[in-house]
């Protein structure tokens, strides 16, 4: 088991080094930071001088290297825009698009799971019918869609609740609920066809005919067998908990870590690009090593096989 | 004596479970030093439990799998290797059946198409005359003309299992190998193909390997029978002694585990333990553990495949017997 | 009074039928085998007897164990059935065990729910069962799951669990089709040993009309969703009357017999939406007539003893075929 942990986080490490290192390669083709920071019309001094403080001058690799040192020593360095250290940027405002994808992910979770096992155990009927299109209206619509007309409905029609900023809960309402309808029309179309697929197992059979009533059969055999799949799914979701708002955080502008991504990209703040995609890269790490230890936890068969590796 | 079309000389093969980048892997022996040889137009079956090895024989004898140690003859010359030009040219000559016909074809392709492809591949015929060639395939295994436009899953899993034939045979090979070309079958069915895969050994003289764990289809079919457990030959003979005179007393529990209509279980050898497992193979004679017989010897000495009175038995009991005969 | 009383047993999946009318009776402490080929409705009988079956299958007819009724019963009453007086095991023992549940935690729910036993007696009672369907040092292994055992000792595992409830009537469908041969001789030795010590009775569902007349009483050959056969064993395979079962005996090649091209019955079995309007087995009988193709034989019992539904069975001389179509 600890090999199996440590070939894991050698892995981990490796993903982070190969996703650092396409950063790398991608921002510095895409265009010259000082001509976007310091404008078209900037005199040539003026951009030499910016190149050689932020050590754009050097030859690339020796500018990799540089970079490479400085994340393995944990130096994110200075935002080229706000000359504050770059990670103190980014992690400011990871509460912020916290508080709007951990509610959505309750949300998900706690609608999208229990309307998907409901409709697998009540298959064909009209309820079933209605999850099934309610789930494709839900991740066939795109958020920023489902946005607008929120707003539209709530804000401008109602007027019920705000149509963009972050100054109470009321204003968290829409994003949270632009944000989870995807999510629960996802997790409600997979888990009905995981409960629909377990359902269908020979053990399900053998539960039924060693006299359990149906509501044992679901609770003690069918659902923990259904987990496991379900689990990867959530997974995915709560590897996108930081990065999975962008588009909602700037409908309603929402000062998060999206909103961050958008403005360095458009600013070529390569400091904070970078250090916006390391912590991206890690909580998906992250959640990607959460889910494999989940699944050990659930099914035995794995547990057995990640031993052996 | 003709020589043989399949001939197998210390044949090994290995795999490595559970490897990883830390840790080196268990090595599983599949197949543990086999010798065969088969000759023109025989059929040479070969029986044994799961895990016993003999489909990884069956393909290591068509060349789609390199053995670890030892060589396959096919002719009398060595196998080409894997994917090489000439390993591709043989590939018309020998063919692989087995079990599951469904996997075996593909299921958006009509049944005339399946059955030419190999026509097309090696470039044996085209046009008109792959057209002509096709049909005649189809009627020998039994497919009616209007099933030619079908798909697999239109047809019953006896009719599938002779369009796998029909394509088999498309090449005119000389050499078959069939892996348990019955087993997925319904009873009436399964003797509607055996008798097919009879009629076209006889007819066009095949050599043949036939795979499988159910002794009576074996028994009715084979020429000579191979008795594997864990990878090894255990016993080898004419059919018509093997099944009435088994001699390793692994053959003679298998052949007295077939359950016979009209007979109740009394008298029947039930041996004791698991069927074997390659990756924890026991000392000395694998089956020792399970064995009636055993001794302290047969956990100790692997018992070489040899002649006692007059049969091929890898057995250390099977040894006095003969001293005193002789 | 039998124990289980089938009478006119009818399923149909999504309007097509495919059970057409069964009558079967199972008394106690007896073992009866149901022979067929796949589809013709062996264990599709026993599963809607239980109610196994899944919610679209349309089942009419009556079960009645000890003169209970389990068609159209309540939910509650047919469980109470389930496990305790009927118990069933399965072809394939591997995937019919949960994978992510011990296979102790499985035998004592079951002991649980019949027998009220929790804790250290469910415990010691689970060690027992399995001790008894020969899985060694069971005390050790009654925590592992399934999966860390052989597809063999899953069937023992799945006996243990059956018996758990000290059911009076054993369903065996097919349990022995999935293993080895070493270990199928095993397992029929296993059912034959505990039949003996429990008295229970046995149905032995398989297409193995060897295994079949290894462990049962008598048998009832099975074609297309009807009984076409049935009798006692040394009976029905000494003197097979129906042409389809003299046909599936002829199609297994025999050990001590030789080399020899094989009996097989021609075409394949009828499609259930398409079934022929006479004799479901009219199209591939060798020996039947104008009155077979549009007249179905009904089951009938024979003054020799067991059932027979033929118009013109094995054993008579033409004679007596002509006066029976002309009766007919």
């Amino acid at each position: 088991m600890f090999s199996y942990i440590l070939s894991r986080l050698a892995r981990a490490v490796l993903t982070i080094a190969l996703v650092m290192t396409f950063a790398f390669v991608v921002l510095r083709m895409s265009g010259d930071p000082a001509m976007i920071l310091l404008g078209p019309d900037a005199p040539q001094d003026a951009i030499d001088a910016f190149r050689t403080r932020w050590g754009l001058d050097a030859p690339l690799w020796q500018q990799y290297l540089a970079y490479m040192k400085q994340l393995v020593t944990f130096d994110f360095g200075i935002s080229m825009r706000d000359r504050a250290p770059a990670i103190d940027l980014v992690l400011e405002r990871v509460p912020a698009t916290l508080a709007l994808t951990i509610p959505a992910l309750i949300l998900k979770v706690g609608i999208g799971i229990p309307a998907g096992v409901y409709a697998a155990l009540h298959r064909q009927s009209v309820t079933d019918r209605g999850v099934i299109m309610l789930s494709i209206f839900g991740f066939t619509i795109p958020s920023f869609v489902l946005g607008l007309v929120l707003v539209l409905i709530f804000a401008v029609q109602l007027d019920w609740l705000p149509s963009g900023g972050q100054e109470s809960w009321r204003h968290a309402i829409l994003p949270i609920l632009t944000m989870s309808v995807g999510g629960i029309g996802v997790l409600a179309r997979f888990s009905r066809s995981a409960m629909i697929e377990v359902l269908g197992q020979p053990y399900i059979r053998t539960a039924m005919a060693k006299g359990l009533s149906w509501r044992d059969v679901v609770w003690k055999h069918a659902l923990p067998n259904a987990a496991v799949p379900i689990v990867t799914l959530i997974g995915f979701m709560v590897g996108a908990l930081i990065a999975g708002a962008v588009v909602v955080e700037s409908i309603f502008s929402w000062p998060g870590v999206g909103r961050l991504i958008v403005v360095s990209v458009a600013n070529r703040d390569l400091a904070v690009v970078q250090c916006l995609l390391l912590v991206i890269a890690s909580s998906m790490v992250i959640a990607n090593l959460l889910v494999d230890v989940a699944y050990g936890l659930l099914d035995p068969r794995l547990r057995a096989k990640s031993a052996a590796h | 004596m003709t020589p043989p079309v399949i001939e197998a000389r210390g044949l090994v093969q290995k795999y490595e479970s559970g490897r990883s980048l830390l840790k080196p892997g268990r090595v599983v022996r599949a197949v543990d030093g086999i010798d065969l040889a088969v000759r023109p137009g025989e059929v040479l079956g070969v029986v044994g439990e799961s895990g016993s090895g003999k489909s990884t024989l069956g393909r290591m004898l068509l060349g789609l799998e390199s053995p670890a140690a030892g060589k396959v003859l096919f002719d009398g010359a060595a196998m080409p290797a894997p994917r090489t030009d000439e390993w591709r040219r043989l590939r018309a000559r020998m063919q692989l059946i087995y079990q599951d016909p469904l996997a075996a074809l593909d299921r958006r392709m009509t049944i005339a198409d399946q059955i030419g492809e190999p026509l097309r591949i090696h470039r044996i015929a085209e046009g008109p005359e792959l057209h002509e060639r096709v049909a005649a395939l189809m009627a020998r295994v039994g497919l009616r003309p209007d099933q030619a436009d079908r798909y697999p899953h239109e047809l019953s899993g006896g009719q599938r299992q002779r369009v796998v034939i029909a394509r088999a045979l498309a090449t005119g090979p000389k050499f078959l190998v069939c892996d348990e070309p019955v087993s997925a079958l319904d009873v009436s069915i399964q003797a509607q193909v055996v008798n097919l895969l009879r009629d076209l050994q006889e007819q066009e003289g095949l050599t043949m390997v036939f795979i499988s764990h159910d002794l009576k289809v074996v028994r009715n079919i084979c020429d000579r029978v191979a008795v594997m457990y864990l990878g090894r030959v255990v016993e080898e003979a004419p059919s018509d002694q093997i099944f009435t005179d088994p001699r390793h007393p692994y053959t003679r529990a298998l052949v007295s585990s077939v359950p016979k209509a009209g007979q109740g279980l009394a008298g029947r050898i039930i041996l004791q333990g698991e069927p074997p497992n390659p990756a924890a193979r026991p000392d000395g004679c694998a089956f020792h553990p399970r064995c009636p017989l055993a001794d302290a010897a047969c956990a100790r000495e692997v018992p070489a495949l040899e002649r006692h009175r007059g049969r091929l038995t890898a057995c250390l009991k099977q040894r006095p017997v003969a001293q005193t005969a002789a | 009074m039998a124990f289980v009383s089938i009478r006119d047993l009818k399923v149909a999946f999504d309007g097509v039928q495919v059970l057409h009318g069964i009558d079967l009776d199972i008394d106690r402490g007896e073992a009866v085998g149901l022979v067929g080929e796949s589809g013709c409705g062996k264990s599709v009988t026993w599963l809607a007897a239980l109610g196994l079956l899944p919610g679209k299958a349309r089942v009419s007819g009556s079960v009645r164990v000890e003169g209970q009724e389990l068609i159209g019963a309540p939910a509650r009453m047919v469980e109470r059935v389930r496990g305790a007086r009927i118990a069933m095991i399965f072809q394939d023992p591997s995937s019919s065990l949960n994978p992510v549940q011990r296979v102790g935690r499985q035998i004592a729910e079951s002991l649980a729910l019949h027998r009220g036993l929790r804790g250290a007696a469910a415990r010691a009672e689970t060690v027992r069962l399995l001790d008894m369907v020969g899985i060694p040092s069971a005390a050790t292994r009654v925590d592992l799951y399934p999966h860390e055992f052989s597809g063999g000792q899953c069937q023992r595992i799945m006996i243990a669990m059956a018996l758990a409830g000290q059911p009076d009537l054993l369903i065996a469908d097919e349990p022995t089709t999935a293993l080895d041969a070493t270990i199928q001789a095993q397992i029929l030795d296993l059912l034959a040993r505990l039949r003996a010590e429990t008295g229970m009775a046995m149905v032995f569902i398989s297409h193995d009309l060897g295994a079949v007349s290894a462990v049962c009483d008598r048998a009832a050959v099975m074609y297309a969703g009807r009984m076409v056969e049935a009798g006692g064993i040394e009976r029905l395979f000494a003197a097979p009357r129906h042409p389809y079962t003299r046909g599936l005996f002829d199609a297994i090649p025999e050990l001590d017999a030789g080399r020899g091209r094989l009996n097989p019955i021609q075409g394949v079995v009828p499609d259930p939406k398409k079934l022929p309007m006479g004799c479901a087995f009219f199209p591939r009988c060798t020996r039947a007539s104008e009155l077979c193709r549009i007249e179905r034989p009904d089951l009938k019992p024979q003054p020799q003893g067991g059932h027979l539904a033929c118009f013109r069975p094995l054993g008579e001389d033409t004679r007596t075929w002509a006066r029976a179509e002309e009766l007919a």
